[in-house]
């Protein structure tokens, strides 16, 4: 499909789902906690990929131990792909209950969406060719030529932090990292857990690695509807459970542990107070 | 949101989209000509090349080409059109806008040659023209005349396909909107105001098209 006809896309559905979500009135508004409706990113190996209608990912685990904890099994929830653009229109029109999709908690979202969390604390990272010796941190990267997604705050980051890089931008991830293998780029950026999911892929192993040097802080949240302090409360409460209990380590270590990523300072998290 | 066009280059984005569609527009309307004239020629090589060159590029998804022709092209094989990366990115996008709607273009003057009586190019024979002569005296005249129509979808169709070139970090207005949406949030405004820019680039040349086509028409 082409850009137009998604974007067309998306305006009918959210303009349909709108008009859908008037008529519904109150019922609408109800959160049903046996059967919660996910939103999770399905193409982010490591986060939340959707393999044949199998989720794997942090971001996956994540969601699961919330919702086991709200009174979802895992067979009842259904999970509903949550693309960056449009994660506040799924939320806001109340196609999914939950959003938990590498999604940074920032002031602009907090405007239209409720936050529980952080749950995990990422990072502006790079990710380079495993034999590469000459990037050691975003100081060295002069003359370098970087890639990362159109539009995406990692690119916009270098492109204000380090205007004398060249910065190739792709539509995803994926072509940066073919890219990369290609030895057409020198390093891809963006966050921390995404490029440790990519490192950690079969196909990739021992050719790629993750420098480890942060430049950024990307507090990762669960997004849920706009002042539902009582759901945040409740998802909140979960995640302090799950890393108490060594749960959350766990699909830390699962997860993106293959590439040898170990979470940066501050990890794990204390959720922030529901307001 | 009223402050989108204060800290955005809202009209900048557009206005490279302005100028990605002409040098596009620009170098499929050349190549789609030459290609029309391989498909009409009367050499069976010619027309094979022509014919191959349609289905080929035309059955090829335009979001496919793009990517690999800097994925594969301008990276992997180093065949870089500019040293400066967004000058690269440009460029690439129009070769490929070009490439991609010459397939189309070449089909809308192919149908434009169709409406022009078989006669007309025997009679040219007949006196003595030859092929060239006859293509660029007889037929590519009335062609054109006759393909304005179908020229003017192509054209529309091709200011929405530049937003493809958002896919290899062309910064024109869907690889603003990307970053509009990244920072301000997705919403249903945000896509209205660039649907609403589109529409003002597209329907007034809709309009004119249409007008042309019913002015230029050759009367038979």
């Amino acid at each position: 499909m082409s850009m137009k006809k998604k974007i067309g896309a998306v305006v009918a559905s959210a303009a349909l789902a709108l008009t859908l979500s008037a008529c519904g009135g109150g019922a609408g508004g109800s959160t049903n906690l046996q059967a919660l409706k996910i939103g999770i990113k399905f193409d982010q190996p490591g986060m939340g990929l959707n393999s044949g209608g199998k989720y794997t990912g942090f971001d996956v685990d994540v969601a699961t131990y919330v919702a086991g904890k709200l009174g979802t099994t895992p067979d009842k929830i259904t999970w509903v792909q949550a693309p960056s653009a449009q994660r506040e229109t799924l939320i806001e029109t109340g196609q999914v209950d939950l959003v938990v999709a590498t999604y940074s908690i920032t002031d602009e979202r907090k405007k239209k969406v409720s936050f529980a969390g952080p749950y995990f604390i990422a990072g502006q990272d790079l990710l380079i060719r495993a034999d590469d010796t000459s990037i050691t941190g975003p100081d060295s990267l002069g003359g370098k030529t970087l890639c990362s997604v159109t539009g995406s705050t990692s690119a916009q980051n270098v492109k204000k932090q380090y205007p004398d890089v060249q910065l190739r931008e792709f539509g995803t991830y994926s072509e940066c990292v073919a890219a990369l293998v290609a030895k057409g780029v020198d390093a891809l950026t963006t966050d921390n857990t995404i490029l440790a999911g990519y490192a950690s892929q079969a196909e990739y192993a021992g050719k790629l690695k993750v420098v480890g040097k942060t430049f950024s802080t990307e507090n990762y949240g669960i997004g849920l509807k706009l002042g539902n302090t009582d759901l945040c409360n409740k998802v909140t409460d979960a995640i302090k459970a799950m890393i108490s209990d060594g749960s959350w380590q766990k699909a830390v270590d699962a997860n993106l542990g293959p590439a040898g990523f170990k979470p940066g300072d501050g990890n794990p998290p204390t959720p922030a107070a529901c307001s | 949101m009223g402050d989108i066009f204060a800290r955005y280059d809202f009209f900048g984005a557009f206005w490279l989209t302005i100028q990605l569609s002409f040098w596009s527009a620009l170098g499929a309307l050349v190549i789609g000509t030459l290609v029309a004239i391989l498909r009409v020629s009367p050499v069976p090589v010619f027309r094979l090349i022509g014919t191959s060159y349609v289905n080929l590029v035309r059955n090829t998804p335009l979001t496919l080409l793009m990517v690999s022709a800097i994925l594969g092209l301008s990276l992997i094989m180093g065949l870089r059109l500019s040293n400066d990366v967004n000058m690269d990115v440009f460029l690439w996008a129009i070769v490929v806008l070009s490439v991609y709607h010459a397939a189309f273009v070449c089909e809308a003057l192919r149908s434009g040659v169709n409406t022009i009586p078989t006669g007309q190019a025997e009679a040219a024979r007949s006196i003595g023209l030859t092929f060239r002569q006859s293509l660029t005296e007889v037929l590519l005249p009335q062609a054109f005349r006759g393909a304005i129509a179908p020229l003017g979808s192509t054209l529309i169709a091709l200011i929405k396909n530049s937003t493809v070139a958002s896919v290899i970090g062309a910064s024109e207005a869907a690889g603003l909107m990307a970053t509009i949406v990244e920072n301000e949030t997705g919403g249903v405004a945000v896509f209205f105001l660039f649907a609403l820019g589109f529409v003002i680039l597209t329907l007034p040349l809709g309009v004119w098209f249409t007008s042309l086509s019913r002015r230029l028409a050759v009367k038979r």
